[in-house]
């Protein structure tokens, strides 16, 4: 019975984590564009003159 | 289509009913990119739009296919269609309602559907060790722990059905959400009651779950009417919302379309649609009325030639005159004739209500019976309360609720993925009945194009000639002249100077002779048939020496469509504005039983009903802002995507890639939807027929509702995905021949 005293609200507890979590998600539009997110990965986060000077330059 | 030939003009648009403003006074507009698809796309759009100055951000969504561009007031709103077009995508404003960010509704049926997935999981492992057979001290913590999950959970969760209940009881009505609400609620009181009074059984579980599966299909419908949706406002073609209007001391200034009154000018440039009912006072032009009237061959206008709204000018510029204001101009007219129709939908009531209406009375009655029952047999009140409530637990409509919508969902999802895009539900139940079919010829059967299909005399040197004179116009005859040089290897495509005469022809010097292209009048010819406007002339040195004959030809695919109904037994009737020749021409050439030709849209209208009198159903497949009427008049309709945008609008089903034997795809999906519906329907009949005796008699305990009710709701979405197995459109079309 003490077990459980400590396994139940365990349990709940990380079970209402993950569903804030989820509506953290949704409220900051991670579900607006499931498509357009999986294609975004295939972006240069700078522009490609950027990365091309700075291989240039040899760095270390 | 002829409006896809046309040059486009810029249509002068109002961007205002499209903006939405921030209180900090940043504006946020949206814009559809139908053409974008991948990330370079991506990249292009917000790479462009977040160098123009005064954009905050602009964010391209790709499920949707928009852009939603947050400016600052230093920004040119109207440049910013120039700039998305500049980085090569079409663009137009669409209404942000259907983003994502702006969608309450979405987002709280996905709330509730996640709050219910976690009560309904959480409750089940407290059940699962109740019905293991733990000890009563732990049954009753664990009772209490569900009660505690529960509540908030059904209260917040079953809100979406609570006000749908209520809304409806409060009109006297009754739906779906009405037996589904007194199920959860009662549900939840009588564990309430039992948890309190430390009795053994508590149906937590099953009331949350229960929420769980419905909240599923509700929100997959909701999805799959927001993406119909989305996908046919991405089709929309701009209609002019005004004109530019002719000043005294010779400047134009832009006219709303509500502020034109009869009497002003106005210019008309080629491509530009005619805003209202109006008057041609000078300059020559060519008048495209395929959406107007069905007429496939050009109108050629003249000082004196009056033009409806909606036309659309496809050569010379015009100057006008408006004879009518917007709202009794021949669009509106077809609008009202529109509105006017809807009554033979709004009659149809769907197969889910129908089911719930029956079934809610006869529920709760037996739950009435056995309450009395138990009573009489001397059982005590409690004894007999449970029982009755066990009979509205076991009864709930868990299956019955989610038999239609998950079928409808499947099968939008099927359409969707082959080119159709279903408006709502109700349309596919009203397609599964079509008893007969009614096509429009110009632009829906044909692609309102016409094309050579005969020369006298046949001399390939000739032909050459006048494509040559072809090429150098944007007249739709002069250019299927040049289509027909192409595909022969005739085409010469050194330029020559050529003069065009709007309404009459074009004329061009070659070598020593004169040779003039266009109407028998122009080339000194005489027609020998009255029919002068499927042939052109050829004329050498003001001598015609040859004759060319077009046609409106059929889609590609138009005959595999009809035949694809006959299989089906529907019979296809040809309705058109055109004239009766070519009518007959196409309606023999594509297999269709019967047809109607030069008809009104009122005569359209009426020509339903006799088919509906006659046959049964009728399904309207059409394009036109003629057909609108009809489209709305008949059972249950289809437009192609290139329809007119009021055709669109009035129609239950759009053909999203433009091919026709869609449509034949389109009945036999329905009418195996409508099979499955049925099919769900009497399975959660059938398991209620058994379920009740045991409820009535007392035998149901938690453990048995929890299964009863998971694997019928299971049972019926499996039943429904079966819609997923068979042909496609185009092996629909091939199969059975």
């Amino acid at each position: 019975m003490s077990g459980l005293l400590i396994l139940i609200p365990c349990a709940i507890g990380l079970g209402a984590l993950a569903l804030l979590a989820f509506f953290w998600a949704l409220r900051s539009g991670q579900y607006d564009d499931l498509e357009g997110d999986g294609q975004r990965v295939l972006l240069n986060d700078e522009p490609l003159e950027n990365i091309d000077r700075g291989q240039g330059r040899g760095g270390n | 289509m002829t409006t896809l030939t046309a040059p486009a003009g810029a249509a002068p648009v109002e961007l205002d009913p499209f903006i939405a403003y921030a209180a900090d006074g940043t504006g946020e507009i949206c814009f559809a990119v139908p053409d974008a698809y991948c990330a370079a796309c991506i990249q292009a759009i917000e790479g462009e739009l977040t160098n123009v100055a005064g954009v905050r951000s602009a964010r391209v969504n790709l499920s949707q296919r928009r852009v939603l561009i947050r400016y600052d007031q230093s920004a040119d709103v109207n440049g910013f269609a120039g700039h998305i077009t500049r980085s090569g995508y079409r663009n137009f404003p669409v209404d942000a309602a259907v983003d994502p960010q702006h969608d309450a509704a979405l987002t709280e049926l996905v709330r509730a559907l996640a709050v219910s997935g976690f009560a309904a999981g959480n409750i089940m492992l407290f059940s699962v060790s109740v019905w293991a057979g733990a000890d009563e001290a732990t049954r009753a913590l664990f009772h209490w722990l569900s009660a505690l999950l529960a509540l908030p959970a059904i209260v917040y969760a079953g809100r979406p059905f609570f006000r749908s209940a209520w809304s409806a009881l409060r009109v006297g009505r009754t739906n779906m959400d009405v037996p589904i609400s007194i199920g959860v609620t009662l549900t939840t009181a009588l564990s309430l009651f039992e948890t309190v009074t430390g009795g053994e059984h508590a149906y937590f579980d099953a009331s949350t779950m229960l929420l769980f599966f419905l909240l599923a299909g509700r929100t997959l419908d909701h999805m799959m009417r927001k993406q119909a949706r989305s996908a046919v406002d991405n089709l929309a073609r701009l209609s002019p919302r005004g004109a530019y209007q002719l000043l005294d001391d010779g400047t134009v200034a832009f006219v709303r379309l509500a502020d034109i009154v009869p009497g002003m000018r106005f210019a008309l440039k080629a491509g530009e649609r005619v805003p209202v009912d109006a008057t041609v006072v000078d300059g020559n032009g060519q008048i495209d009325m395929a959406m107007v009237n069905g007429e496939s061959i050009p109108l050629a206008a003249s000082p004196g030639t009056s033009l409806p709204a909606g036309a659309i000018n496809l050569l010379g510029s015009l100057e006008i005159v408006a004879d009518r204001p917007a709202r009794d101009s021949f669009l509106a007219r077809m609008q009202a004739y529109v509105e006017a129709a809807e009554d033979t939908r709004t009659r149809y009531r769907r197969i889910a209500d129908r089911a719930a209406q029956l079934y809610a009375p006869v529920v709760h009655l037996t739950a009435a019976i056995t309450f009395l029952g138990w009573l009489v047999m001397g059982a005590g009140w409690h004894a007999a309360l449970l029982n009755a409530v066990a009979v509205l637990i076991i009864t709930c409509p868990c299956a019955l609720a989610l038999a239609v919508p998950i079928v409808h969902v499947v099968a939008a999802g099927r359409l969707f993925a082959n080119g159709v895009v279903m408006r709502e539900g109700s349309a596919l139940e009203r397609m599964g009945a079509v008893r007969v079919a009614a096509f429009d010829k110009t632009g829906t059967l044909t692609l309102g194009t016409p094309r050579l299909v005969r020369q006298e005399p046949d001399d390939p040197a000739l032909l050459a000639v006048a494509a040559r004179l072809g090429a150098q116009s944007n007249h739709p005859l002069s250019r299927a002249i040049a289509a027909a040089a192409e595909a022969e290897g005739h085409l010469n495509v050194d330029p020559i100077a050529v003069t065009e005469v709007p309404g009459k022809g074009v004329s061009a010097q070659i070598g020593n002779a004169d040779w003039k292209l266009g109407s028998a009048a122009f080339c000194n010819a005489v027609d020998k048939d009255g029919d002068s406007a499927s042939h052109v002339w050829l004329a050498r040195d003001g001598q015609p020496v040859a004759q060319f004959f077009f046609r409106d030809a059929p889609r590609s695919d138009a005959s595999a469509a009809v035949a694809g109904m006959a299989r089906l037994g529907v019979p296809v009737h040809v309705l058109s504005g055109d004239r009766g020749a070519a009518v007959a021409d196409v309606a023999n050439a594509v297999g269709a039983t019967n047809w109607q030709a030069g008809l009104t849209p009122e005569q359209k209208q009426a020509a339903i009903a006799d088919l509906r009198r006659d046959h049964g159903a009728v399904l309207m497949v059409g394009d036109g802002i003629n057909d609108a009427p009809a489209l709305r008049a008949a059972d249950v309709s289809i437009a192609p995507a290139s329809a007119a945008d009021i055709g669109r609008a009035a129609a239950d089903f759009i053909l999203t890639n433009d091919k026709l034997t869609g449509v034949p795809f389109v009945v036999s999906v329905a009418r195996r939807a409508d099979r499955l519906v049925r099919e769900n329907l009497g399975f959660a009949v059938a398991y209620n027929a058994i379920v009740l005796p045991l409820a009535i008699l007392g035998y149901v305990t938690p453990l048995v509702a929890a299964i009863a009710m998971s694997s019928s709701s299971v049972i019926v979405v499996l039943n429904a995905l079966r819609l997923r197995l068979g042909a496609g459109p185009s092996e629909f079309a091939a199969s059975r021949r």
